[in-house]
């Protein structure tokens, strides 16, 4: 029993070895963050097909090669979307040039009211590198779906506002999920996690 | 004699009118800080910040500007990293008590914009505040258009900051 284990043990050293020499960098399955979540384990956010400003299709593939880092909100948010955008170009300032890797992507949950003109307009007035996709009504629940994301429409008079999750969904430059950054971290507090993702890969 | 009389009168009209006027003013609600916003062309609405602090119990019941059709006041609340937004009827301003309109609680949001909230710009806003005994105070502020990428500083952890 013993030797099973151990020759049990020993196969799976070897083949996490064998993934990281063949994708030639860390591997390994968990990371340690200071202050996000660690999100290496989860399976979402890997499908979404949407739209950039020129009406061209986005999926993560297209940004191979960058560290893509995923927020929900919408224009009409006053609070917490530009507090967190706000934060994304200002840790992406902390990290030097290593920050030149993050890409800033911003979807619409909005986007009957979300044109992506002014979409564009308004995530670049953070940071001219940053990124704002916009789907269907079907294509943003359906992307909201993969990442985990809630939202729902609160009447307000006679228009709505929105309740969503606030938080930042960070891939390696490989395409696989690393990190969640809840919106309580400072912008230090995410260029120092960010920089940990960074040295993966 | 007549007109020495309504000499008198006028006289004593705008004194009572400066004693109510001064006596106004003495019952006011401080506003301070108040800042809104900048917003791209086509961008639908914003938000207005500010700190009220009330000399008596009172509330803020609403707020009118000319730069929107409609002004709402909205708390925003977050649980479990999910940001949970409503709008609410009035805000209790304690006697004495700083209370703090800013993205990480209560905050004005002008809907409905007639034009871009140019960066720099005044934005002007009527603030309607009632105190306990029923009584409505009108004041008026400029809040100064702060760059759409602005930080708040307000809830941040300055010993945190490096």
């Amino acid at each position: 029993m013993s030797t099973l284990y151990s020759r049990r043990t020993v196969l799976q050293g070897m083949s996490l070895l064998s993934l990281g020499l063949l994708a030639g960098c860390d591997d390994s399955s968990k990371l340690s963050f200071k202050y996000g979540k660690d999100l290496s384990d989860k399976i979402m956010g890997r499908s979404f097909k949407l739209k950039d400003a020129e009406g061209e299709t986005r999926m993560l593939g297209s940004y191979q090669g960058l560290m893509p880092m995923i927020f929900f909100g919408f224009t009409q948010c006053p609070a917490v979307c530009p507090t967190t955008l706000a934060r994304a170009a200002q840790a992406k300032k902390l990290m030097g040039r290593d920050g030149e890797r993050l890409q800033v992507i911003f979807i619409t949950l909005d986007p009957e009211r979300d044109t992506p003109q002014m979409l564009d307009k308004y995530v670049k007035a953070f940071d001219p590198s940053f990124e704002a996709l916009s789907g269907t009504l079907e294509e943003t629940a359906a992307t909201a779906k993969e990442f985990g994301v809630f939202y729902e429409k609160v009447p307000s008079g006679d228009t709505y506002t929105l309740s969503h999750t606030a938080t930042s969904y960070v891939f390696d430059s490989r395409g696989n999920l690393r990190l969640g950054l809840s919106a309580s971290l400072t912008a230090q507090e995410c260029a120092e996690d960010l920089l940990t993702v960074m040295e993966v890969c | 004699m007549t007109s020495f009389c309504a000499k008198r009168i006028k006289q004593l009209a705008l004194g009572l009118s400066l004693i109510g006027m001064a006596w106004q003013v003495s019952a006011q609600t401080q506003v301070s800080d108040a800042w809104v916003r900048a917003t791209v062309a086509g961008q639908p609405s914003t938000g207005a910040f500010m700190t009220l602090q009330a000399d008596t119990d009172s509330k803020l019941l609403s707020v009118l500007s000319p730069v929107a059709k409609t002004v709402q006041i909205h708390q925003m609340s977050m649980k479990d990293d999910v940001m949970r937004m409503g709008q609410v009827e009035s805000v209790a301003l304690p006697a004495g008590k700083p209370v703090s309109f800013d993205p990480h609680g209560y905050h004005i949001m002008l809907m409905d914009l007639t034009a871009q909230v140019q960066e720099g710009s005044k934005v002007p806003l009527t603030l309607i505040v009632e105190n306990a005994k029923g009584e409505k105070e009108t004041i008026k502020v400029d809040a100064e258009a702060r760059a759409l990428g602005t930080m708040d500083h307000g809830n941040m952890d300055h010993s945190k900051m490096h």
